[in-house]
């Protein structure tokens, strides 16, 4: 007896017999490095210290629950992944993973995350870990992604949930921080999405994702670009006279916005020829710059959060000793 | 006649998959491992607590009766 199968030389997709990495891959990695870095930013902004293995537990189990739902949405978008060339390489379509092992994995990485992170810090952790998977799996990918255009706005309080959960898993409750560093994502990410959009539009049209850029048209989505760009300052600003914020945040903040909003002061000047000539060089950069946007507040709280920034906010009045 | 290899593609992807796996499920254990002996430093006085309450293992409850005293 073999195990050798007939269809190993067939044209058929090889499903069932994927490589580890095929599976890494289904997990989302790019995303989870974001949910990573923004969970451990809220575990040590917060005042209360954990041991350090309680920290790498917390944060793995938070990055599993989101790979988890990235392995969902994988799943349920399967047939839509195909249309698209950006995601026409991601496991199910390319056929090296059967959607049926990207569903058994969700599922049960998404029980296992929620399950250990509750033992390992604390039930309302837990359970924000589990909203969470369930709006990316359910609220965003099977309901709002394919019926309305606002599906980023809405569907963009999952990705905002990270910082929030590490914050829970130090302190036990949520506090005005987590619900500003969630403010901050949550805003940040329709003029994330939105400039991305205009640029991969024909992805979207070929696939009928009803993004604002299909559904509005292209000025409509520059315009909203501009006004929640506008909308995210105070947000970032605001945060910095909190308790993990400081003086190095808001010099950070108010340079990182300063170009931000310039950036989305520039989209909206913009003609659709002007774009097209340049092959969205401006809308490119700006796309590029959200990610360093995002980051460079994260940095900056947890430079906050450093005994040297600690005394150096001493000497402001604002921020007390 | 064509010699059935181990050293077919399918193979090392099968191989590959299980290391990965069992790299996996290693870590994970040494993280819960890890995580207990976290726990168990920082959990004070379990003795006390061992399938009942044990007064004379508990530093608190020494200390009420010392007060006592």
């Amino acid at each position: 007896m073999t195990d050798i199968r007939a269809d190993i030389a067939s044209d058929e997709p090889e499903t069932g017999e994927a490589g580890f990495g095929d599976f890494v891959q289904l997990l989302k990695p790019r995303v989870m490095s974001l949910v990573v870095f923004t969970a451990l930013v809220g575990v040590l902004v917060a005042p209360v210290r954990l041991h350090p293995v309680e920290v790498l537990a917390a944060i793995i189990f938070i990055a599993l629950g989101a790979g988890a739902s990235g392995a969902l949405n994988m799943w349920w978008d399967a047939d839509i992944d195909r249309l698209m060339k950006r995601t026409a390489k991601r496991p199910i379509p390319a056929g090296t993973v059967a959607p049926g092992e990207a569903l058994g994995l969700g599922l049960s990485l998404s029980g296992l995350s929620v399950i250990m992170l509750g033992l390992a810090a604390n039930w309302l952790a837990a359970g924000l870990l589990a909203f969470t998977v369930f709006f990316y799996a359910v609220v965003y990918t099977m309901w709002l992604k394919r019926s309305t255009p606002q599906n980023i706005v809405i569907g963009g309080a999952a990705g905002a949930f990270p910082p929030m959960i590490g914050w829970v898993v130090a302190t036990g409750h949520i506090g005005v921080e987590a619900v500003l560093m969630f403010a901050l994502i949550f805003m940040w990410t329709p003029p994330h999405f939105w400039s991305l959009a205009l640029f991969m539009n024909s992805d979207y049209s070929k696939a009928r994702v009803p993004m604002l850029t299909v559904t509005h048209g292209r000025a409509v989505t520059r315009a909203n670009i501009l006004g929640y760009t506008l909308a995210l300052v105070p947000v970032a600003l605001g945060t910095g006279f909190t308790a993990i914020g400081g003086p190095i945040y808001l010099a950070v903040a108010i340079a990182l916005n300063a170009v931000f909003v310039l950036g989305a002061w520039r989209i909206w000047c913009r003609h659709e020829a002007e774009a097209e000539a340049d092959g969205y060089r401006t809308e490119k950069r700006f796309f590029t710059f959200s990610l360093a946007y995002l980051f460079g507040h994260f940095a900056a709280f947890l430079v906050e959060a450093t005994p040297w920034a600690a005394m150096l906010r001493g000497q402001f009045g604002l921020w007390g000793a | 006649m064509m010699a059935i290899t181990r050293d077919h593609e399918l193979h090392k992807r099968r191989l590959g998959r299980n290391v990965g796996v069992g790299l996996a499920l290693v870590a994970f254990i040494m993280l819960v491992f890890g995580l207990t002996v976290a726990k168990v430093q920082r959990g004070g006085s379990v003795e006390g607590y061992d399938h009942g309450y044990r007064p004379g293992m508990d530093p608190a409850a020494q200390e009420t009766t010392r007060g006592e005293e």
